[in-house]
């Protein structure tokens, strides 16, 4: 296929500007351009086949069931789409807020970032929320700092070190080491939950604090979460609660009631915007009432029946440009609020559901990583399948070619051979049994003539990619 | 059947005494594991390290996973043929594919590693 640019041709052109309705400025000569931008010559039919064309090559949730494990690749409605795309926020300029003569007209805007960051805060137990950070890691990284910040305030010294269990997303470790601290990592017992005899041995007076994710990255929920809050506590650690698999319990239960500090909401995933491609993402910050002073300003307050900004007093700073991914935000309020609260607790319950029902339909024929009920996701070791020569690789190209998108293969790094589905709570009865059928014949095949299997995809547009050449000779340029 | 002439880590990392050096890399099992790998991040030489301790990473396209000392130590060499040709972890994991060389070791941290039989044992455990 041939990209935009080679299908350019000199003098064609896809439409005219309107008329000049300002009066022209004549430009300083070194703002001008030299020679023009090299831009596609096209006419307007040849965009329009170009994306066509390309949008069908496209597997995305519009099209296709996305199981991918710890992404929660689920259906965002178009409700939400429709009020970011509200002129009134989308034609509101960011400077406005920083000019007092303009400040009057982001109330709006303010509005819905203050309510949105009550409802976060709500939904987390939380004290309060800053919509700042603009990624799952940019919240991680934001709650990193948070840490760092009340330890130095409190005159903590010698707390250099943060506790991740060994199925942590891998960004865990790295937010934690951009903000200077050391990480160490604690293991998970067979049955795929946090070693808490280990944890206990590792948290020290060094720990600053301890990050998890609860349901953890096994899918599972970690019982002694409230246990272990207690003994962080007690060392005065603070509780860092990834938002990565909040769609587990929405609704059911709160990190701040199990003793979380800090903790980081991915919007999305869990709130209606379409997670990967990228972004835009959005990854607020919750904190807990010890924390309030310390998170990234300016703020959205309510002050005199209107709204204003102000710092915190012992602020991080700021962590984005003006207030994060604001669109993303309207997304989640918008998404919060057609919901209600009983609607986003059945966000829970149809993603733990579902989950459990696929899991149940797949067990006789996959092997369970961790023999028990599993929250929002079930993890599968295809170990048996690879001593045949079918390895979770292959089944997961094979699905491919039966019309789904793959799950997550060899995360978490705990489990071998790990195949980890997550159908979340926006797939009908009839998508799930479509994508077990597939599933099953798959594991059929794989005793019956497992060269088929390695052999897939066959019906993409391109066959199996030589990853490892790849990842080695990275070429992002066209 | 693991080298016999080796001690072994529970990261699936083996040493060697090689007459006064060290010489570490991981095991056969371990590069399996991660699959062709795609990237080697070595160590500096010079680099006064200590046991367990993170010094480098091996990368494959499922997944990164940090490279461990097995003792402390002075870091007096690195395979530096591997940056070009990370593949020589999967073809020769006990040779050529080594990964840095030591000396200066603290003896007694020797004592803590895996003979190879611990460490075969160790195996079964793990695949299981």
């Amino acid at each position: 296929m041939q990209l935009i640019f080679e299908q350019s041709a000199p003098g064609r052109r896809a439409l005219e500007l309107d008329p000049l309705d300002v009066p022209a400025a004549d430009l300083p000569p070194e703002l001008l351009r030299s020679k023009p931008a090299a831009l596609p010559e096209v006419s307007e039919l040849d965009v329009v086949r170009h994306f066509t064309r390309l949008s069908r090559r496209n597997f995305g949730i519009d099209t296709h069931f996305y199981p991918l494990g710890s992404c929660t690749m689920k259906y965002n409605p178009k409700l939400a789409d429709r009020a970011a795309d509200h002129p009134g926020f989308t034609r509101l300029h960011p400077h406005f807020s920083t000019s007092p003569a303009y400040r009057a007209r982001c109330q709006g805007a303010f509005e819905v970032i203050h309510a949105t960051e009550r409802m976060l805060a709500e939904i987390g137990g939380m004290a309060e929320a800053s919509l700042q950070p603009i990624a799952g890691a940019h919240g991680e990284l934001a709650g990193a700092l948070l840490m760092a910040a009340y330890h130095r305030d409190r005159g903590n010294t010698g707390k250099d070190t943060i506790l991740i269990p060994d199925s942590a997303h891998g960004t865990n470790p790295a937010s934690a080491a951009i903000a200077g601290f050391k990480v160490r990592e604690v293991p998970s017992k067979r049955d795929g939950t946090l070693n808490v005899r280990a944890l206990t041995r590792a948290l020290d007076d060094s720990v600053a604090g301890i990050m998890l994710t609860c349901p953890n990255t096994h899918g599972l929920f970690e019982p002694a979460v409230g246990r272990i809050a207690c003994m962080a506590r007690d060392r005065d650690a603070l509780m860092y609660y990834d938002g990565a698999n909040l769609n587990a319990i929405i609704g059911r239960c709160r990190p701040g009631d199990m003793g979380f500090d800090i903790m980081h909401f991915n919007l999305h995933k869990t709130f209606a915007t379409p997670h990967g491609m990228g972004g835009p993402g959005s990854g607020p910050v919750g904190v807990s009432a010890r924390l309030v002073d310390y998170l990234p300003g300016p703020r959205v307050v309510a002050r005199d029946g209107a709204y204003d900004l102000a710092t915190p007093p012992k602020s991080i700073g700021r962590m984005a440009a003006f207030f994060g991914n604001f669109l993303v935000a309207v997304r989640a309020y918008a998404y919060m609020r057609a919901l209600g609260a009983s609607g986003l607790r059945d966000i829970s319950t149809g993603a733990v559901l579902n989950a459990n029902y696929v899991h149940a339909k797949l067990k006789s024929a996959f092997t369970s990583a961790f023999d028990t009920p599993f929250m929002h996701e079930c993890v599968f070791t295809a170990t048996p399948q690879a001593r045949k020569g079918v390895r979770a690789l292959d089944i997961a190209k094979a699905l491919l070619d039966r019309g789904f998108h793959a799950p997550t293969v060899y995360f978490p790094l705990t489990v071998k051979e790990s195949l980890m589905v997550e159908p979340t709570e926006t797939e009908s009865r009839e998508t799930l049994d479509a994508f077990c059928e597939a599933m099953l014949e798959i594991a059929k095949l794989a005793d019956e003539d497992p060269d088929a299997l390695t052999r897939a995809p066959e019906t993409l547009p391109v066959g199996r990619l030589d990853e490892v050449r790849a990842a080695r000779r990275l070429n992002c340029s066209f | 059947m693991v080298p016999d002439d080796l001690l072994y880590t529970e990261d699936h990392e083996w040493i060697r005494d090689d007459g006064g050096e060290y010489v570490v890399g991981i095991t056969a099992w371990a590069s399996e594991q991660l699959g062709e790998l795609t990237f080697v991040e070595l160590p500096e030489t010079g680099m006064d390290v200590h046991q367990g301790e993170s010094v480098g990473t091996v990368e494959s396209v499922k997944a990164a996973s940090d490279v461990y000392s097995p003792v402390s130590g002075h870091i007096v060499e690195v395979n530096e043929t591997l940056e070009d040709d990370p593949g020589l972890l999967t073809k020769d994991p006990y040779g050529d594919g080594w990964l840095f060389k030591l000396d200066s070791i603290r003896v007694a941290d020797l004592k803590k590693l895996m003979k190879p039989d611990a460490y075969e044992r160790f195996l079964e455990e793990q695949t299981e």
